[in-house]
């Protein structure tokens, strides 16, 4: 075999500046979060059966715990986060299976769209997807067990940064588990753990927005939150490439 | 140069699994008994290490799963699954001897307790990437998926500690632990050491056997012969159609 | 852009799954409007070597360039470039033929007309998700999505699979059609072969023959016949101490 032959260097294209690539990726962003939440319109069956499973399990949990009132309304804030992040999962599943059924992914790799611009638009459609579910099971959360919000305005930032806590390792699971045989029982074994910690500070800082919060604890909670979603969507963000190009 | 490195990982396992004995015979014969909790206190020679050990193996297969990612080379997939497998079985120990220890101190099997709760999620986190990756058939996407989920995971282990003690202390002190005093240290030391040894002897062995593993499943068989010249004289015909 | 660098250049390409070389020692070179057609038995390496050709597939050896570049290190830049038809149409099931078009078009940052293009295919009438679209419409639609990228270099495996008369005629034309390189990977010899300039003959991995597209034909039959007389492809033929 001969030795391969190198073509002579090719002038580059003019390198594109940090506002253009920028724009590149925002763009990117918007276009994937515009394509995922259009497929989900199209498909809104499914996202309302989806909502129906999320109502179904609160009913259940308040079967599960039976008449007594008192305790229901001291879990409503559990029951309402693990109402969502039993849904969660079907929907991170469903997300990602709309991309793997039709080789969609490939598709969406030959574009011109980095791969966390990827990334961060699915997970942002599936926030704004779980904060739908969320804005569902909320009001029957609260009719199931007699509580009542306090403070709204922490009720809407729990609900928005706990999303956002479950989509961004959820999106990231969703993909590594995309093609593996078991992926409908792996993706909860992989994320329910993860995201103990975010659990535990939307729990608290819902029951807090319900119950009222005179020890000032809310914004501790909030900043685990918080800083539990920097660091998840910065993290996954950064590995997505590996996962989706493996 | 296999031989060798199975050889040390014999060794230091050998020797670890000595220094053990010689930690627990010093710490449940010699040391004196423990003040507030008596004999029950002498698990913390055995509990503690584990402890230790249990962070520090995965340390280093979060460490392994970088180089993984990174070099894309089966060595250090195969070290990081060997780690991350030493530190779960650390923490399912750690999680039956806390069990032990909190039934007679604190009157229960389980508590809230930051470390045995942290200990609990991590059981679970790093036991699924190992599941992860016996469902997964392909070298590199294999892999991928081991470095990338033993990232993921072990990013989490400060946050859920911190979470966990956090939400704890809200409605019960965290349990403290006594200083500890010299005498109870020397054997204390020793099964740290011991448990270390005994931890990274395993790896050493697991490791050469994934990876032995892993080149026999990616053996590069011989590439085919090129082909021989197709001769198209005896074409008969134009083609059909 | 200099216009004679070869679109795609390949030296000594190797695919490994597992322990079975699905591609070996292939060395080809496209050049920029060439049609190349790949044809083959099935299982002969002829879509892993196009995966690799789409950057879809990591190489295990030899060397690979595309337009010039390295396809690992300006992937970007490469995948710009090329387009992929396959067997998954790499569309959404949920959406219509107009928001498979318009999500496409967002996605590459292009403006695009979508009315024009959807009567080109004759699919102005369709507002249902492709979930209910027949095979030859799904086709139609990539192929018109192929059109308006218009790749320096578009890859069609199999793209008159399924399709009945009609529909390979509507194919074969829009392949005429497109602008740039094409590779066709096809079991329609003399269908693919009438739109190639050359063609590739792959076996068991490794590439048996390369001429004109004209003779395609022949040497698929010739191929055949030497199976028959040797027991079974080059493997056989190696083992009989090669072919006669």
């Amino acid at each position: 075999m001969s030795e391969v032959e190198v073509p002579a260097p090719l002038p580059r294209p003019a390198q594109p500046g940090l506002g253009s690539v920028l724009v590149g990726v925002f763009g990117g962003v918007l276009a994937v979060i515009r394509k995922d939440l259009l497929v989900e319109w199209r498909a809104r069956a499914q996202v309302v059966a989806l909502l129906g499973f999320a109502v179904v399990v609160l009913l259940l949990f308040s079967f599960a715990v039976g008449p007594d009132s008192m305790a229901l309304a001291r879990h409503a804030g559990g029951y309402l986060w693990l109402a969502l992040l039993l849904s969660s999962t079907l929907l991170l599943a469903r997300s990602m299976q709309n991309e793997v059924e039709s080789g969609a992914l490939e598709g969406l790799l030959l574009v011109p769209v980095p791969a966390a611009s990827i990334f961060y638009g699915k997970a942002l459609a599936n926030t704004v997807l779980l904060v739908l579910v969320a804005l569902v099971a909320l009001p029957v959360d609260l009719a199931i067990t007699g509580a009542a919000i306090v403070s709204p305005g922490v009720a809407v930032a729990v609900v928005v940064l706990g999303a956002a806590g479950v989509a961004a390792p959820g999106t990231f699971y969703a993909a590594l588990t995309a093609r593996v045989a078991g992926r409908q029982l792996l993706l909860p074994l992989l994320l329910f753990p993860l995201i103990v910690p975010a659990l535990l500070g939307a729990v608290k800082a819902t029951t807090l927005a319900m119950t009222g919060d005179p020890m000032g604890q809310v914004p501790s909670w909030l900043t685990l939150l918080l800083a539990f979603d920097l660091i998840y969507w910065s993290l996954c963000g950064l590995l997505f490439e590996k996962v989706v190009e493996a | 140069m296999t031989s060798r490195s199975y050889v040390a990982g014999a060794a230091l396992s050998a020797i670890g699994f000595a220094l053990l004995v010689v930690a627990h015979y010093l710490g449940l014969f010699v040391a004196p008994r423990e003040a507030m909790m008596g004999d029950v206190g002498r698990i913390l020679y055995v509990h503690v290490p584990t402890a230790w050990g249990a962070l520090l193996f995965y340390l280093g297969a979060f460490v392994a799963a970088i180089g993984s990612l990174w070099s894309g080379r089966r060595g250090w997939d195969a070290a990081t699954t060997a780690m991350v497998e030493v530190g779960t079985v650390m923490t399912f120990l750690l999680l039956v001897q806390g069990s032990l220890w909190a039934r007679p101190t604190w009157g229960t099997y389980w508590t809230w307790d930051p470390r045995l709760t942290t200990s609990a999620v991590l059981a679970a986190a790093f036991g699924v990437v190992l599941l992860l990756r016996r469902l997964i058939d392909q070298p590199a996407r294999r892999a991928t998926a081991t470095a990338v989920a033993t990232i993921v995971a072990f990013v989490d282990v400060p946050i859920v500690y911190f979470s966990v003690k956090w939400w704890n202390s809200l409605h019960q002190p965290v349990s403290s632990r006594q200083t500890i005093d010299s005498p109870m240290m020397q054997p204390l030391l020793i099964a740290a050491v011991a448990v270390l040894l005994l931890g990274i002897g395993l790896s050493v062995l697991r490791w050469r056997v994934e990876l032995a593993r892993l080149l026999a499943e990616e053996a590069a068989p011989d590439l085919p012969d090129a082909p021989a010249p197709l001769d198209l004289s005896g074409a008969s015909g134009a083609p059909r159609g | 852009m200099s216009s004679s660098t070869p679109v795609v250049q390949a030296r000594d390409l190797c695919r490994r799954f597992g322990r079975r070389w699905a591609v070996a020692r292939v060395d080809l070179d496209v050049q920029p409007g060439e049609r190349l057609l790949i044809i083959g038995a099935n299982g002969s390496g002829k879509s892993t070597l196009l995966n690799m050709l789409a950057t879809l597939l990591p190489i295990t050896r030899g060397s690979l360039r595309l337009f010039g570049r390295d396809p690992v290190q300006d992937r970007a830049e490469v995948r710009r470039r090329l387009a992929i038809v396959r067997h998954a149409h790499g569309m959404y099931e949920d959406l219509s033929a107009r928001d498979n078009l318009s999500v496409r078009a967002s996605l590459l940052g292009r403006r695009i007309d979508i009315p024009r293009l959807l009567e080109q295919v004759r699919l102005e009438d369709r507002g249902d998700p492709i979930r209910a679209y027949s095979a030859g419409m799904r086709k139609r639609l990539q192929l018109a999505m192929l059109q308006f990228e218009a790749p320096d270099l578009a890859m069609l495996d199999e793209p008159f699979s399924a399709l009945d008369p009609a529909g390979c005629a509507d194919v074969e034309g829009m392949i005429r059609a497109l602008p740039g390189a094409v590779i066709i990977v096809s079991h329609q010899v003399e269908r693919a072969g009438k739109l190639c300039d050359r063609a590739i003959l792959m076996e068991q991995g490794l590439m048996r023959w390369s001429g004109p597209a004209s003779q395609a034909w022949e040497a698929w039959r010739a191929v055949q016949r030497d199976d028959v007389r040797t027991g079974g492809g080059p493997a056989g033929a190696t083992a009989a101490g090669g072919a006669p």
